[in-house]
C-alpha cells in the first residue's frame, strides 16, 4: 500500500476514534465524507467500509468507557435489538432509494434534537 | 411507554445507520439522554455498546452487495484505537454540560453537511477499482 494512502487511512482512523469516544457515536460522520473526498470512494463503498471500521471503533470505545463504569448494559440491549432490524432495512433501502431524500429527513431530525439539547 | 419510544428511535437509528453508513449513535445518544433521562456521559457510553451489533450486521449485509473494502475498514478501525483512548479520557474529564453542547454542535454540523450535499446533488468521484483484499 502506498505510504500516502496509509497516512490518510491513519488520519481518518485517529480522528474517527477520538470523535467516537468523545461523543458516543461510531465515527461514521467523519469516516464517510473523508473516504469520499480523500480516497475517491463511491457513496455505497464509503458507507459500507465505514460500518466495518465502526465494529472495531465502537467495541474499543465501549470497552474504554466500560472501565469507567459508564455503560448501561440493559439500555444497550434495549437499543441494539430494534436497531439491528433497522440496519438490515436501511442497507436494503440504500440500494434502491435516492440518498438525498434520506439525507434531508435526517438533517431535519438532527436539528430538532440539537435544539432540544441546547435549551437547558 | 418510554421504553417503547426508545425502541422506535433505535429502529430509526439503525435504519439511518444502514443508509448513511454510521452506527446510529447520533440517534441513540439523544434517545437515551432525552427519553430515558440518562446523563450525557452514560448515554454516550451505552450508545457505543449498542453500535457494535448494528455495525456488525450492517457490514455483513453490505458485504453481500460487494461494497465493503475489508482491508481499508480494518486499517481505519485498528488505527483509530489511539484516538479512542484520547476521546475516553477527555469525555470523562469534562463536564456534562460541555459534552451536551459539544454533541449538539456535532449534530448541527452533520445536519449542515447533509443538507449541503443533498442540495448540491453532486455525484461523488468515481470509485477506483476495488482492491484485492
Amino acid at each position: 500500500m502506498p505510504r500516502d494512502r496509509l497516512i490518510k487511512l491513519a488520519t481518518i482512523g485517529i480522528a474517527a476514534g477520538a470523535f467516537s469516544a468523545l461523543f458516543g457515536v461510531g465515527g461514521g460522520t467523519v469516516i464517510v465524507p473523508l473516504l469520499i473526498f480523500w480516497l475517491a470512494y463511491g457513496e455505497r463503498q464509503a458507507t459500507a467500509t465505514s460500518l466495518s471500521a465502526i465494529v472495531i471503533i465502537g467495541a474499543a470505545a465501549a470497552a474504554g468507557h466500560g472501565l469507567y463504569g459508564n455503560v448501561d448494559l440493559g439500555n444497550a440491549v434495549l437499543l441494539a435489538g430494534p436497531a439491528v432490524i433497522g440496519v438490515v432495512i436501511g442497507v436494503s433501502l440504500q440500494q434502491r432509494i435516492p440518498e438525498r431524500v434520506v439525507s434531508l429527513l435526517f438533517a431535519a431530525l438532527l436539528i430538532g434534537v440539537a435544539v432540544e439539547l441546547i435549551v437547558p | 411507554m418510554a421504553e417503547l419510544l426508545t425502541a422506535l428511535f433505535a429502529l430509526i437509528g439503525g435504519a439511518i445507520g444502514g443508509v448513511l453508513g454510521v452506527g446510529g449513535g447520533i440517534v441513540f445518544v439523544p434517545a437515551l439522554a432525552i427519553i430515558l433521562g440518562e446523563p450525557q456521559l452514560q448515554a454516550e457510553a451505552t450508545s457505543l455498546l449498542a453500535i457494535v451489533p448494528v455495525a456488525i450486521v450492517g457490514t455483513w449485509r453490505q458485504h453481500r452487495h460487494g461494497n465493503v473494502r475489508v482491508r481499508d475498514g480494518l486499517l481505519i478501525g485498528v488505527l483509530a484505537v489511539p484516538g479512542v483512548v484520547i476521546g475516553v479520557i477527555v469525555a470523562n474529564a469534562v463536564s456534562e454540560r460541555a459534552l451536551e453542547l459539544g454533541f449538539a454542535g456535532l449534530m448541527l454540523f452533520v445536519a449542515s453537511q447533509l443538507i449541503r450535499r443533498a442540495l448540491r446533488g453532486e455525484k461523488p468521484p468515481p470509485a477506483p477499482p476495488a482492491d484485492s483484499s
